[in-house]
């Protein structure tokens, strides 16, 4: 009785509508963390494209070799920043003066797979647009940063659309995106390679995730035969209480 | 073969004999453990009070190793955590297992006091055992609001500025009242190094105390049971109750089987699921902390929403604060709120399961809407659910009094 009730509780608060709210529209980027190959692509790619304005202060380069199956020699090689050391922590290029550049100093980006998500940064890196105005994102309006990749992705320019809206007034906004001029990468290449990117910000974000998540099967599977003996001797011990 | 063995067997009953005439260890593991008589109709609710235990525990342990990493330092607090998850070994394992036992306190201690509830475990003789348990879970709150804080992300900082701005809506010592508690004129270093030490030491001390209280008032009066008649009425020839058996073995073997079962569920989340899609660790906090930057949505972790959205159904602020006061100190006076003759949702009437019915589901929608943006349509139905809260507890006596109840068996049913 006590039991139905409950669950009937539990159904009818659940069927309510959840009230927070259904945040924007962000396309899938659908990496995985586990595919070594593609971390290490990533890896590159962050290097090469974001490392010089954006930090990881967090992280240490050494870090890489262990995670990643790489040697030092090879991190020390392709990835250190040219005046840092492998035990260091990835301190941007950029110098003091940036922060004139832009407006704006370029965020860390150690945790920014948790703190705006995969599909977030996927999404952001796919936005960018030309107008005369200079540089502008769909998923960040005004970012103060430039389409780095813009030579991987080619040029994007908007199409425009026009909508009323409930009170009759009209406005205008971007339909979709198109590549006005293209880049070194046909767009399903761009996609896979900003795929590659972040997952390589999810294991920046957390690097425990590759451990955390191979061992916990076992730990798990521990605790499922732990639980089937423990009920066993329950049953055991129970049997003269039940009679 | 045998003579050493009873040799060296009689030589540590001796020892335990010389320390039982100097300190009561074996009376003392008799009357709480070996021969404490539990109800032996327990069932699924009855594991959450061990569980509770469990969790106090991994909560403290793993709580010491992180306080060996962590600074308790504004400039630094933030990026000591993420030394911790990436630089200590089993740093991540150790922080996990400290977060998500958070959470996992709050769900056990939910499930414990409805429990509680459903079981009128509250009523006489047992009503300090509710009010000592009503203590425990409101110190529990302070104890997980300033916990926290300590990681130092945006939504610790900006949580911290709006629960500790509530006291500012008090007259006349408010403000001063607010200074005082964050140390400054806005939360700031002083803040942060008080609640650590709050966290740390002066509010588990205060909780070890009155779960040691809570025991000791239990085991005063005995467990209530799903059925919730005396068990100490019914007693054999040799005065050992009929309807209880010693705690040991026999609910340590059952207990062991619903720790294993909780330590599954609660391994799950800590190795596939840490943040529970927010819930637990929130997006947000991954920023540091930063004064100048406002987030756009400031909610507090899922176990305080309820009475989040309490305090937002109400538009003057002073007015909120009061009734979200109310919401919990209600809980305090709820053992004098039930009339009915009978203690068990069982054998109470129509009127009483439909009271807990609603108010379970009140409960978690309170909760629900305590996550939401705060637009007016979520305002206006949290005053219909906030109301109903208070129903609850404004109609139990009327209800529980006049209601018809069935008759109570003599013995436990199955």
């Amino acid at each position: 009785m006590i039991r139905i009730a409950f669950s009937i509780a539990l159904l009818a608060a659940s069927s309510l509508a959840w009230p927070a709210g259904g945040g924007e529209d962000l396309e899938q980027a659908g990496s995985n963390v586990h595919n070594l190959a593609s971390v290490q692509r990533g890896a590159a790619m962050f290097m090469n494209y974001c490392h010089s304005c954006h930090s990881a202060q967090y992280m240490r380069y050494q870090r890489l070799a262990r995670d990643l199956d790489l040697t030092e020699e090879q991190v020390n090689e392709y990835l250190v920043l040219g005046n840092r050391e492998i035990t260091d922590y990835m301190i941007a290029a950029m110098p003091e003066d940036a922060e004139q550049w832009f407006g704006k100093k370029p965020p860390d980006l150690t945790l920014t797979s948790r703190s705006r998500g995969e599909d977030w940064i996927y999404s952001f890196l796919k936005g960018f647009y030309l107008t005369e105005d200079g540089w502008n994102n769909t998923v960040l309006a005004n970012a103060s940063m430039p389409n780095v990749l813009w030579e991987l992705q080619g040029i994007q320019r908007p199409v425009m659309e026009t909508y009323t809206d409930e009170s009759g007034e009209e406005h205008s906004r971007i339909a979709e995106l198109e590549i006005d001029q293209e880049g070194l990468m046909t767009p399903a290449e761009y996609d896979q390679a900003l795929r590659d990117l972040v997952a390589f910000m999810t294991y920046l974000g957390e690097p425990a995730v590759l451990k955390r998540e191979s061992m916990g099967i076992w730990v798990l599977l521990f605790l499922v035969v732990f639980t089937f003996l423990s009920w066993l001797l329950y049953k055991e011990y129970w049997r003269d209480v039940k009679k | 073969m045998a003579k050493p063995a009873s040799n060296i067997s009689r030589q540590l009953s001796n020892v335990g004999a010389w320390i039982d005439e100097r300190i009561p260890v074996s009376s003392f593991w008799k009357a709480h453990i070996s021969e404490y008589y539990a109800p032996k109709n327990f069932n699924f609710f009855y594991f959450f009070g061990s569980l509770a235990m469990l969790v106090l525990a991994i909560q403290i342990l793993t709580g010491i190793f992180l306080t060996m990493h962590y600074k308790p330092d504004a400039a630094e607090a933030f990026a000591s955590v993420e030394y911790i998850m990436r630089d200590v070994e089993w740093g991540w394992l150790i922080r996990y297992m400290h977060s998500t036992g958070a959470s996992f306190f709050f769900i056990v201690v939910y499930l414990h006091m409805f429990r509680g509830l459903m079981y009128g475990s509250y009523k006489s003789p047992r009503e300090l055992v509710w009010v000592l348990g009503v203590l425990i879970y409101l110190v529990l709150m302070a104890e997980a609001f300033m916990g926290y804080v300590l990681p130092w992300g945006q939504m610790s900082y900006w949580g911290a500025q709006v629960i500790i701005s509530l006291f500012g809506a008090i007259p006349v010592v408010g403000d001063a009242l607010v200074e005082w508690i964050r140390g400054d004129f806005f939360v700031s270093d002083a803040t942060l190094n008080r609640f650590f030490a709050l966290h740390v030491i002066a509010v588990p001390l205060a909780l070890l105390a009155l779960v040691v209280l809570h025991l000791a008032a239990l085991h005063e009066v005995g467990s209530n049971n799903p059925d919730g008649i005396e068990v100490k009425k019914n007693k054999d020839s040799q005065g050992r109750p009929l309807d209880a058996i010693p705690f040991h073995p026999y609910y340590t073997v059952k207990d062991i089987f619903g720790v294993g079962v909780f330590l599954t569920l609660f391994a799950f989340v800590i190795f596939y699921a840490p943040e529970f899609g927010g819930l637990f660790l929130e997006p947000d906090n991954f920023n540091p902390a930063d004064p100048l930057v406002t987030p756009p949505h400031i909610v507090p972790v899922w176990y305080f929403t309820p009475y989040y959205a309490i305090l937002r159904a109400v538009p003057d602020k002073l007015a909120g604060v009061i009734l979200m006061g109310m919401a919990i100190m209600v809980l305090f006076i709820l053992p004098w709120l039930d009339r009915s003759k009978v203690k068990s949702i069982r054998y109470k009437g129509l009127g009483s399961k439909i009271l807990l019915a609603v108010f379970a589901i009140t409960f978690i929608r309170l909760g629900m809407l305590g996550m939401g943006e705060g637009t007016h349509a979520q305002t206006i139905e949290s005053r219909i659910w906030t109301f109903a809260y208070f129903a609850f507890f404004i109609l139990m006596p009327f209800v529980t009094k006049y209601e018809k109840t069935r008759p109570e068996p003599e013995r436990v049913t199955k």
